[in-house]
């Protein structure tokens, strides 16, 4: 059981969180508590996303560094294999690790029945492998946090507005203010 | 009669049309937003829709002819990159959405005038184009998260549209964000079931996960997706129990984006569900199987009856048609439920119909709010006299949601109950009949305010209006496809046949 | 003797290099982390942090509102006008590497990243912003002096 809940413990994560911000928007009457609950719900979901995409002992789908000493690892131009691997990449060698960082990335798609991708980027010589973690979810979730970023805001500007013409934000009391106008004590 | 459409573009246009129709008006979005004054914005918007009409146009011709078209966006050859894929069932939403977005622009103008702050108007042009790029991404992208990206595209920008109605009513506010709760936590769910299928099988496009969901469709995993993709797209649809945005965003919106979503956005949404339902999920799986009955179906026949029954006893007007809107659905999901080709191009013909009619009564109702202020029933009071041409207009639109015959509304009841009989289901067939006869009643108070009611009196005076010609012109073609439809169906009835037979043969896959 | 002395040299210590930051998390945004939307929001922190210490009135000079809401549109307008280059040079919809056709290792491509990316900074610099003074400039109903 326990091993159970080990196991999956980034899911049972993602399950209560889920279920809190799903709590907190039906529950609340307060407007902005009701979008922080759905900034959680919404989180939730980018874990879950994250959780799939992790295999165990890649490491972030970056271009790899390629090891001081491996001169000649570059597709044929040695003089930026030495040094650190970030800024060696630049030039026409990275043009050659990109494209293998590609067909990796093809590679990755195509075969995979299960989250669990294990590509290897063995295109160019001495290279060697390297276990990545599938970037896919990641792409996606950056896109689903530019959405929800867009969501919030426009959920905050819209209770601004509220604030403005109802002087509150707790659900029971613009209610009980509409209510009233239908009835037709207060004027529009 | 869009089968012997050649194509008229040249092939630079044509053979990217599908792409275009989707970036012209995203593009031109920006360009609306930073013009000095509404006519300008109104301007690019009529531009960005015109050519979405023209290329959509294009798109349905050569779907009828070549089959389904598929675009590789920045040559990623399909399962990996985005694709976009257009076949008969996303060509008839392509067309309807640009052809109403195109009539509700122009009738737009003096509409939008009255009710949005001039410093806003270019803004509100600029969301409208945001949003119907979304609408048209979503209903031709290939690509299951793409179309979630498309999905929130479109609805962010609806919220900013319903939340602009706060000129006229603050609750145009609390019904925006009320409908951004619920749309996200749809969109949320849609999202989390994008990614079970992804976890089975490994690949976003729709067509390959189609293809792979056969195999393994009795995990688990499959199911549970299936069960938050159909929860996260009714929401957006409206369908029945989770409908309950819809009324008031309908009901305080400014007349011109009520006019526009009623036509639209909901009929997309139904899109989605049909595409995943047929499509994507395979259809003969015992899972899907009972949904058919136990959810659409059963959902539909209730929503269908208990979205008429509060039509009935609406004040507001536009709640009234918005809660009439939620019984349309209902027929559209009976539909979808009964499964069956009959039933599907059922549940598309009154897709197509349905817009044609609420198009025309929103748009009548949006007139007589700009000239009289009109919101609740008893405003509408004595209108035939002060406006005939408008009056005349909505009664077809009116009579058309009863089904009467001489309209268009009759024949999507026709082969509705047919459809319903054909699978045996009477209790499916009675439901959609007392349906009618309650839609009967509602618009029997609308039109009984409208024609006998007291004519306006001003200063001793009944008071005469017309309608702007840039509104009446747009209506009139709405009201009167209501009727020239009922003579001769064939071209809508092929659209929605064609479409039901791409949901059937899994036209995606 | 100004409370805020020592937020105010600190802050313009970092304010230039938060920006150069920004830039370098975009041009490098092709081959390794990074991208015009983290630039956009970098350097947007940047402009948020001007107008936290030195407040609305001096940020608003330095970037006026008007710039920003070009900018809003004038980024989807890069980005979209990218994609309208590669059609009209023959390609598909933002197909990068029509804009380089005989390069042998898709110079295109990091061109036509790069390209987009600048519009996704400009945008996403210029919304941030956007939604920043807006919120800001709303007269409060509390008093400054009174929370």
């Amino acid at each position: 059981m326990l091993e159970l809940l080990a196991e999956r413990f980034n899911f049972i994560i993602v399950i209560v969180l889920m279920m809190t911000g799903l709590y907190a928007v039906i529950a609340t009457g307060n407007l902005v508590k009701r979008l922080v609950g759905l900034s959680l719900f919404q989180t939730s979901v980018f874990l879950l996303y994250i959780t799939m995409g992790k295999v165990f002992g890649g490491q972030p789908p970056i271009l790899p560094e390629y090891g001081g000493g491996h001169g000649e690892g570059y597709g044929g131009d040695g003089a930026h294999g030495t040094g650190d691997a970030a800024h060696a990449a630049a030039g026409e060698a990275a043009h050659g690790a990109e494209d293998v960082l590609q067909q990796a990335a093809e590679a990755l798609t195509e075969p995979v029945a299960s989250t669990q991708a294990h590509a290897v980027l063995d295109g160019a010589d001495g290279i060697g492998h390297a276990v990545y973690s599938n970037p896919l979810p990641h792409v996606l979730i950056l896109t689903a946090i530019v959405v929800g970023v867009a969501t919030l805001a426009v959920g905050l500007a819209l209770v601004v507005r509220i604030r403005e013409s109802y002087g509150t934000i707790e659900d029971e009391a613009i209610n009980s203010a509409d209510y009233a106008i239908d009835r037709g004590e207060i004027g529009r | 009669m869009i089968d012997t459409l050649t194509s008229f573009l040249p092939p630079l246009l044509a053979d990217h049309a599908v792409v275009l129709a989707v970036v012209i008006p995203l593009t031109l979005a920006p360009v609306a937003a930073i013009m000095p004054n509404g006519r300008l914005g109104w301007l690019v918007a009529l531009l960005g829709t015109l050519a979405a009409a023209i290329l959509t146009i294009a798109i349905a011709g050569d779907v009828a002819q070549n089959g389904i078209i598929s675009y590789a966006l920045g040559d990623w050859a399909p399962p990996h990159g985005i694709e976009f894929r257009v076949d008969a069932l996303n060509a008839a939403v392509l067309v309807l959405v640009a052809v109403l977005g195109l009539l509700g622009v122009v009738y737009a103008l003096p509409s939008v005038a009255d009710e949005i702050a001039r410093d806003k108007q270019s803004l509100f042009y600029s969301a409208f184009l945001v949003c119907i790029a979304g609408l048209m991404g979503v209903a031709s992208t290939g690509d299951a998260f793409n179309m979630f990206v498309f999905l929130e595209i479109s609805s962010i920008s609806t919220y900013t549209l319903v939340g602009m109605g706060a000129g006229n009513d603050r609750r145009a506010l609390t019904a925006a964000y009320n409908y951004l709760i619920l749309g996200t936590i749809g969109a949320t769910f849609f999202v989390i079931g994008v990614g079970f299928l992804y976890m089975a099988t490994g690949t976003l496009n729709m067509a390959d996960i189609a293809d792979r969901l056969p195999a393994i469709q009795d995990s688990r995993v499959v199911q549970a997706a299936f069960a938050f993709i159909i929860v996260g797209l009714g929401l957006k649809a409206a369908m029945f129990p989770l409908h309950l945005w819809l009324p008031n965003a309908y009901a305080f919106a400014p007349n011109f984006v009520t006019v526009f979503l009623a036509s639209t956005a909901t009929k997309v949404a139904f899109y989605t569900l049909i595409r995943f339902v047929f499509d994507i999920f395979p259809s003969d799986a015992p899972f899907v199987q009972v949904s058919f009955l136990w959810v659409f179906a059963v959902l539909g026949v209730i929503g269908m009856i208990a979205g008429s029954i509060q039509a009935i006893f609406q004040n507001d007007a536009r709640r009234l048609l918005a809660f009439s809107s939620v019984a349309q659905v209902g027929y559209m999901m009976l539909g979808l439920g009964i499964g069956t080709m009959a039933g599907i191009s059922a549940g598309v013909l009154h897709l197509l119909n349905h817009a044609m009619m609420k198009g025309a009564l929103f748009m009548a109702l949006g007139i007589f709010a700009l000239r009289f202020g009109v919101r609740q029933i008893s405003d509408l009071s004595g209108l035939a006299r002060s406006m005939p041409a408008t009056s005349v207009a909505f009664t077809i639109g009116a009579l058309s949601l009863v089904g009467v015959p001489m309209t268009v509304g009759f024949w999507s009841k026709w082969y509705l109950v047919g459809a319903a009989l054909e699978a045996g289901w009477w209790w499916a067939a009675a439901a959609v009949i007392i349906s009618s006869l309650l839609a009967l009643g509602y618009v029997a108070r609308l039109l009984a305010a409208i024609w006998v009611g007291k004519v306006p009196v001003h200063r001793g005076e009944e008071v005469h209006s017309r309608a702007p010609l840039s509104m009446a012109v747009p209506l009139w073609i709405l009201a009167a496809a209501n009727i020239v439809f009922f003579f001769d169906l064939s071209p809508v009835l092929e659209m929605a046949r064609a479409a039901a037979e791409a949901a059937f043969a899994g036209g995606i896959r | 003797m100004n409370p805020h002395l020592v937020l105010r040299v600190v802050s313009k210590l970092l304010i230039p290099i938060i920006v150069i930051f920004g830039f370098y998390v975009h041009f490098h945004g092709d081959y390794s982390p990074g991208g015009g939307f983290q630039a956009g929001v970098i350097i947007a922190s940047a402009v948020i942090l001007y107008a936290l210490i030195f407040g609305m009135d001096a940020a608003r000079e330095a970037v006026p509102a008007w710039f920003v809401r070009a900018g809003s549109a004038v980024g989807v307008l890069i980005y979209g006008g990218t994609g309208f280059l590669t059609w009209l040079l023959g390609g598909n919809f933002l197909s990068y590497d029509m804009l380089d056709p005989d390069s042998t290792h898709h110079a295109g491509q990091h061109l036509g990243i790069l390209l987009v990316e600048l519009g996704v900074l400009t945008t996403v610099f210029s919304v941030m912003v956007v939604i920043f003074y807006t919120f800001a400039s709303r007269a409060p109903d509390i008093p400054e002096g009174e929370w």
